[in-house]
């Protein structure tokens, strides 16, 4: 395990990492004039990895993920995608929501396919694409569901598989698994990283949770609170070629959830 | 002892029947008589025309309140500048007094069906409004940060996300709208007192034809009640999904 510090490309430096897909530089957040989100906020994104955002909450690390998803304009400092700054939201990057964000009046297959309805893809084109998917995902069967026939897990299944489907380089995902049970959570995580083994997707994963940040993460950004920015850079290093499952009973997983813990005790006290 | 509703509804029908025969109030006439009054009232044509013109004025009243008012409430939950011009107005009207407003419509539309209709059209719109705008305004804004991830055009957004997630609020506009619409079109023509059911209404009370008055308060009340038991059934069935927003 190697901990580099908050410079971004010193991080970059060691070697591991690979090259950055994406870029923040510098980004300022100022809500009506005082309240300051984030301050001088700076990542890089490494291409095929999963990076968590981790911090207390209140950190801004949502408002960070928002920015980079294109749907908040920050007050200062830039976002780039291969080399290209970003304006709004575009088909380079998909989001997977906190509370799902699926439409209640539309089937599992309708939501799956709502990105791809929105590219003007055609109707058949865009249902095979998003039955693949559902299937990837674990929802085989469940296609002419209604979301509020699902639990919150096949929900945020659904949420996935529509985030996949549009076939985006980088996936951002806002806290996706706290809006289900403990069980179903460690479920998804475990899910989520025989996925990943499958589709090669950059990830940017906001957490609060530490064991989640650590389990799945190739880099973990945490980040600080006032000001908010990103204080540290870690990269568990995981041995992830074994069994999904494995992974928890790591000694360097257990050491480094209670180095990050010590490192963020101080914010909630 | 537990009291059904039928039992009470006994109770009270027998009062009135007593009431009407003992003749403790001049205006009461035995149920009974009423009930023969409505079935009376049915062989006549006046009350087919009268109801005609009711169902008429209603339904183009309250369609032009539907109409009028789903866009304008729209428009306002998406615009604050439209939301701030206009619900001071809204809310005005929606809690005023408007049956003071009907003899002014007279000079204005004529002593006939187009003030009836404005005053249908007063009595519901505003209601049809304020719930259009707040189930606009109230769609979760998670739903509208997904359809700009997925790259939806404004116009999408609106009519693909925001509308259908504002159903639910907009059927409860109109439910409350038609009750409202019910109360417009019968004090429409009670002010008027010339045509439809205000006629009838006027001729019964001046030639003292109590049986026949109440006989047409019955078939109002009856008519109106099942015409909202019928909004609530619709209602019931489009709003599954309001809860799982």
């Amino acid at each position: 395990m190697s901990v580099a510090t908050a410079n971004p490309t010193a991080a970059a430096g060691a070697g591991e990492a690979a090259e950055p897909i994406l870029r923040v530089r510098d980004v300022g957040v100022v809500y009506s004039g005082s309240t300051v989100a984030l301050d001088g906020a700076d990542l890089d994104v490494p291409e095929g990895q999963l990076t968590a955002l981790l911090g207390p909450s209140g950190c801004g690390k949502t408002t960070l993920l928002k920015i980079i998803a294109g749907l908040l304009e920050p007050s200062s400092g830039s976002v780039t995608v291969r080399g290209r700054e970003i304006e709004g939201p575009g088909p380079d990057r998909a989001l997977v929501f906190q509370d799902f964000a699926l439409l209640p009046w539309a089937t599992v297959l309708d939501n799956v396919a709502f990105g791809l309805r929105a590219r003007g893809v055609a109707r058949k084109e865009r249902e095979e694409t998003a039955q693949h998917y559902i299937n990837e995902v674990g929802l085989g069967g469940f296609e002419a569901r209604y979301p509020h026939e699902l639990s919150g897990g096949m929900r945020q299944r659904a949420g996935l598989a529509r985030a996949l489907a549009v076939n985006a380089d980088v996936l951002l995902m806002d806290e996706p698994f706290s809006a289900v049970d403990e069980q179903m959570r460690r479920k998804l995580q475990e899910d989520l990283l025989d996925l990943l083994k499958i589709e090669n997707k950059t990830v940017v994963f906001v957490t609060h949770s530490i064991e989640e940040a650590v389990y799945l993460a190739d880099q973990v950004a945490i980040l600080s609170r006032r000001p908010g920015r990103v204080a540290k850079i870690i990269r568990p290093d995981l041995d992830r070629s074994g069994d999904v499952d494995a992974i928890r009973r790591l000694p360097s997983y257990v050491e480094l959830v209670d180095e990050i813990w010590a490192s963020l005790k101080h914010y909630v006290e | 002892m537990r009291t059904s509703p039928f039992w009470s509804l006994i109770f009270w029908a027998g009062l009135w029947e007593l009431a009407g025969r003992m003749g403790w109030i001049d205006l009461i006439p035995p149920l009974s008589a009423t009930w023969i009054a409505i079935l009376e009232l049915f062989e006549r044509q006046t009350f087919w025309d009268a109801l005609e013109l009711t169902a008429r004025t209603f339904l183009i009243g309250l369609g032009l309140a539907i109409a009028v008012g789903i866009p304008i409430g729209i428009l306002m939950g998406l615009s604050r500048r439209a939301d701030k011009l206009l619900s001071v107005w809204v809310n005005l009207f929606l809690s005023a007094p408007l049956t003071a407003v009907v003899p002014a419509l007279m000079p204005l539309l004529g002593i006939g069906e187009a003030t009836v209709i404005a005053t249908v059209f007063l009595f519901s719109v505003w209601v049809v409004i304020i719930d259009s705008q707040a189930g606009v305004a109230h769609v979760s804004t998670s739903l509208v940060e997904m359809g700009r991830v997925f790259g939806c055009t404004r116009r999408r957004i609106v009519f693909e996300i925001v509308v259908p997630a504002a159903l639910p609020e907009i059927i409860t506009g109109i439910r409350l709208a038609v009750i409202r619409a019910v109360k417009g079109v019968i004090v429409g023509q009670i002010i008027i007192a010339l045509i439809g059911f205000g006629g009838l209404f006027d001729t019964f009370l001046s030639m003292f034809l109590m049986e026949r008055f109440w006989a047409l308060i019955i078939i109002l009340f009856a008519m109106s009640f099942t015409l909202i038991g019928l909004i609530e059934l619709i209602e019931r069935r489009i709003a599954f999904y309001a809860g799982t927003r």
